[in-house]
């Protein structure tokens, strides 16, 4: 399977992604600069987290309006695995992907430890592999992570089993403690705890690198005969 | 401010313009000695910056001359932009530490920020790839309401900046002295990973070569930074806030992309960024250290503000702006990877044969000076020194023994000190896990960054404890080195080498140069008796606020290497039953002691002794031990000694306790701050193995499933405490002291 790892001008988690992707789940990835790609060469496409353009305007405003946006868009539209993690998702979240928006913090600062995250959905092609209701350990570091939105959104994200991680202690305000959301399809998912950070043991959890591993097994299901 | 062109160099010398500028009327004959003529404006303004403390090392360099710097692991000794040491495998660390304590002391955000990027370039100009940044902060007393907010905005800077450049912050310590009120110290430190076939030097080399300009605009911030870090702090330096520079961290993320993409091309000859003293600095250095000169045209130089003068652009320390030489006909390749970045790279000048320095601006040659002037010839100062009388009247006292009547009160309130406290509220705000490296973040003894693909890890941290080095600084200086390597020991890595952050008051007192000249001469003899040379550093002084210098804080910033990433050794207790020793003896040594400073509120008497001869072989012994794998945790004894350690070592989350009995005066046992001491738990099916290889071992006691902190004293009850009870009190005294109006 090839993952695409987007890299922004201000992306600073690609390595971290890629290196997940290749050394901890052992499968193909590119660092796909945002100019000049072409995403239908691959199977998945990964946002990850950083600051892409200094978050100047808005965390990931600037980048949401960017080319390559637009094919994440039609690569989506053809059911293809999307991940934006942290400055991933807060694109993902600009660019209408995803519904709702992103505040500061409650505490107006930036916060960076391992959260407990509950999967409350584990039948997403991301959390496959997760027991529903598992504790998780993954780290946060954000600033702006403090999901919001309105009162219909949300009531239309529970009916649609939407949320996918909550957190266990809410750390940043988040509405329904949410840390992570698919869209409608279910092939696009944003979270702010970032999963490439805790997919080893050495660096203090390996909870993460089961929602890498959920979707190379379902993406095999489909495409890999006998598989 | 100054920025009149039109003074005439008549006027400049009638008017003792120079002065300033920081030039004495010596230097200024100087100057005009190796002109043969008057200086200009311009020329003024550029030799004042050089031949400034920040930049020339004029005062300290006597000493630093003493700093063993050499050994075979070393590949790059002080003098370029950071230090490098081969750590096998053809690769190499590089790092370096800085200080940035002016500008944050008037603008605490901003200087701050601008001290991590600044660190971060000088890494990065060496051709490697940041792989994290540790700082060492002093602040003044939390009661005091600008404290607070220094403290506030300092650490809300050094995570602005560090977060989004994508470098892990990874360690760090703090400490809190009244000394620091008015004059906090922000000294950052950045370390980086090469390929040493990958390493660069800051050489204009190749005549004819041309020189590019790279990064941010050129604006009027930052304009005489160098010098105004080469003075003491006054009630007039808010007017010098805009000697502060401003930090644009998404730019520096860019250039060190750019950067590291372009040090593979063969185009490129040679790099430096541009910090204090900006262009000036870099430009003749570059060309001074390869025995060449640089002539640019300042009508080249990309501008930020209308109307700039050649004084405005040499002297700006605008950020994020690096100095290239590539070989001339082979600009386009390098501008090319720039632009992919979207970023300016310009070609400004070019490398000559004759070692002048001649700036063009507006068809006129602006300067025109002797290259080696400015950098390696710059003027050399041995100051007086003199014995402080304090020193004296603290050397005679008779020892201070404090009178404790509740050791378990004690030792809650000597975790709710801010110097031992957690500070889990700072580096919570710092992104201390990006690039995904980090084995043991900021919390640890010593931070652990994995070096990826390979069975090993580097060890990192920051250590300087300045009550000791205030006391009696020579033996305070080679306090500051052991204490390093013990950290650096205890994660399970061998010491390879330090980078020196020497920060000092006014060095014109002969008082405070003494201080210099025995805390170089104590940290020297400990660099060499642990085998770690100083690969790098930094001099700050003039660090004194309204006529109170700080306490002697020469911080020791000190990288190890884990042989295998299995040597890679908690600080914290790890499994019930496991055997708890302390190593070495522990004498009744109280002074500069949090203890101290908590019963009596001011430090005296005599700092704690130390033999560099016993410090080495424990060190050595406790490294083999962890090596054969008889370790489980491993603390060292610091602030607060035994007590604090046995309390830190339970601070997990892991419920455990412990029980120990000690003997003898169970003050001294409990908080002497004796040096050379260690904290080690082992597991019971390796008491034979490690008590053969540790000598001064003694058994204090076994890790608990209580969850309580249990102290006998000769087998009688002293403390029982609640783990989670001192854990919540040592968690929550910054905090608190943050929250409470003063």
């Amino acid at each position: 399977m090839k993952f695409a790892v987007i890299v922004f001008p201000g992306s600073n988690c690609d390595r971290d992604m890629y290196h997940a992707v290749t050394n901890a789940l052992e499968e193909e990835a590119e660092l796909v600069w945002y100019q000049g790609a072409n995403l239908a060469n691959y199977d998945a496409i990964l946002l990850p987290g950083g600051f892409s353009y200094g978050d100047y305007l808005r965390s990931g405003a600037i980048a949401s309006t960017s080319d390559i946006v637009t094919q994440v868009k039609e690569q989506a539209a053809l059911g293809k695995p999307i991940l934006g993690v942290c400055n991933g998702f807060q694109i993902l979240l600009e660019s209408g992907l995803l519904p709702g928006a992103m505040l500061q913090n409650k505490k107006l600062k930036f916060m960076c430890h391992q959260e407990g995250l509950r999967v409350v959905n584990n039948t997403t092609m991301f959390t496959s592999n997760y027991v529903q209701d598992a504790i998780v350990s993954i780290p946060i570091a954000h600033q702006e992570g403090n999901y919001y939105c309105d009162e219909a959104t949300l009531a239309s994200l529970q009916a649609n089993n939407q949320i996918v991680f909550t957190y266990q202690t809410n750390p940043n305000g988040s509405v329904a403690d949410i840390a992570g959301i698919v869209n409608e399809a279910g092939n696009v998912l944003g979270m702010m705890p970032h999963p490439e950070r805790a997919s080893e043991a050495i660096l203090g959890s390996a909870d993460g690198l089961k929602l890498f591993q959920s979707i190379l097994e379902n993406w095999r299901k489909v495409y890999v005969a006998g598989a | 401010m100054l920025q009149a062109p039109e003074i005439t160099p008549e006027v400049i010398e009638a008017d003792r313009v120079y002065q300033e500028m920081g030039i004495t009327d010596e230097e200024f004959s100087t100057i005009k000695k190796i002109l043969g003529r008057l200086p200009n404006f311009t020329e003024v303004g550029i030799f004042s910056v050089m031949w400034s403390e920040h930049c020339s090392y004029k005062t300290s360099k006597p000493l630093l001359k003493k700093f063993p710097t050499k050994a075979p692991h070393v590949l790059q000794g002080p003098g370029e932009g950071a230090g490098v040491v081969d750590i096998g495998d053809g690769q190499a660390v590089v790092f370096k530490i800085e200080s940035h304590n002016h500008p944050s002391a008037v603008e605490p955000y901003q200087g701050a920020a601008t001290g991590v990027g600044g660190i971060i370039r000088d890494v990065f100009s060496m051709g490697a790839r940041p792989i994290a940044s540790l700082n060492s902060l002093r602040f003044g007393n939390l009661t005091n309401g600008r404290v607070k907010y220094l403290f506030d905005e300092i650490v809300h800077g050094i995570a602005g900046y560090g977060n989004c450049v994508g470098v892990p912050t990874v360690g760090g310590e703090i400490q809190f002295d009244d000394s620091y009120q008015g004059n906090p110290l922000v000294n950052a430190m950045c370390v980086g990973l090469i390929d040493q076939k990958d390493m660069q030097k800051g050489l204009a080399a190749g005549i004819g070569n041309t020189v590019l300009y790279v990064g941010s605009k050129t604006g009027r911030d930052g304009i005489h930074g160098a010098t105004f870090a080469s003075e003491d702090l006054t009630e007039d330096s808010e007017s010098k806030r805009s000697s502060v520079q401003v930090g644009d961290p998404f730019m520096e993320k860019l250039l060190i992309e750019a950067c590291l993409e372009v040090i593979h091309s063969d185009a490129l000859v040679g790099m430096q960024d541009m910090g204090a003293a900006g262009l000036t600095s870099s430009a003749s250095e570059m060309a001074s250290k390869a025995g060449t000169g640089m002539e640019m045209n300042l009508d080249l130089i990309p501008q930020r503000e209308e109307n700039m003068t050649a004084y405005e652009m040499m002297l700006s320390e605008s950020q994020e702006r690096m100095l290239l030489v590539v070989q001339k006909g082979r600009e386009k390749e390098i501008q090319d990877v720039f632009a992919k970045y979207d970023l300016e790279a310009v070609a400004v000048g070019h490398v000559t044969d004759d070692k002048q320095f001649r700036l063009l601006h507006k068809g006129e040659v602006v300067t025109d000076i002797p290259v080696d002037s400015l950098a390696e010839d710059a003027p050399v100062y041995y100051k007086p020194s003199a014995v402080p009388s304090y020193f004296e009247e603290f050397q005679a006292m008779t020892e201070y023994l404090p009178t404790v009547m509740d050791h378990a009160d004690t030792l809650k309130s000597l975790l709710q000190q801010p110097t031992i406290a957690s500070k889990e509220y700072v580096y919570d705000q710092y992104d201390s896990m990006v690039q995904a490296n980090t084995v043991f973040a900021p919390g640890s003894s010593a931070a652990v960054v994995r070096v990826n693909g390979y069975d090993k890890a580097l060890a990192m941290t920051t250590d300087c404890n300045s009550r000791y080095i205030y006391l009696d600084p020579e033996t305070g200086g080679k306090i500051a080195v052991a204490e390093a390597a013990r950290n650096i020991i205890c994660s399970g890595a061998k010491p390879l080498a330090l980078t020196d952050g020497l920060n000092f008051g006014n060095p014109d007192k002969p008082e405070n140069f003494w201080q210099m000249e025995k805390s170089v001469e104590g940290m020297s003899e400990a660099s060499l008796a642990l085998n770690t040379p100083v690969i790098s550093g930094n001099v700050s002084l003039y660090n004194e606020s309204n006529g109170q210098s700080i306490f002697p804080t020469p911080v020791v910033g000190m990288v190890g290497l884990h042989a295998s990433l299995a040597d890679i050794t908690p600080s914290f207790f790890q499994h019930i039953g496991d055997m708890i020793y302390v190593i070495g003896e522990t004498k009744p040594e109280f002074g500069g002691s949090e203890l101290q400073n908590l019963l009596e509120k001011r430090y005296f008497g005599k700092a704690p002794s130390i033999d560099l001869a016993v410090e080495a072989t424990r060190q050595m012994q406790i490294l083999t031990a962890i090596q054969s794998d008889l370790v489980a945790s491993a603390h060292d004894l610091a602030e607060g000694g035994l007590g604090v350690a046995l309390a830190e070592s339970l601070f997990t989350d892991q419920q455990l306790g412990c029980e120990v009995n000690v003997t003898e005066d169970a003050t001294a046992a409990l908080f002497s701050e004796t040096q050379s001491r260690f904290l080690l738990s082992v597991k019971p099916e390796h008491q034979a193995a490690f008590e053969a290889t540790i000598a001064d071992a003694h058994l204090l006691g076994y890790v608990t499933d209580t969850s309580r902190l249990v102290v006998h004293h000769n087998n009688e009850a002293l403390i029982d405490e609640s783990v989670t009870q001192l854990q919540s009190l040592w968690k929550g005294a910054i905090p608190c002291l943050l929250k409470s109006k003063a």
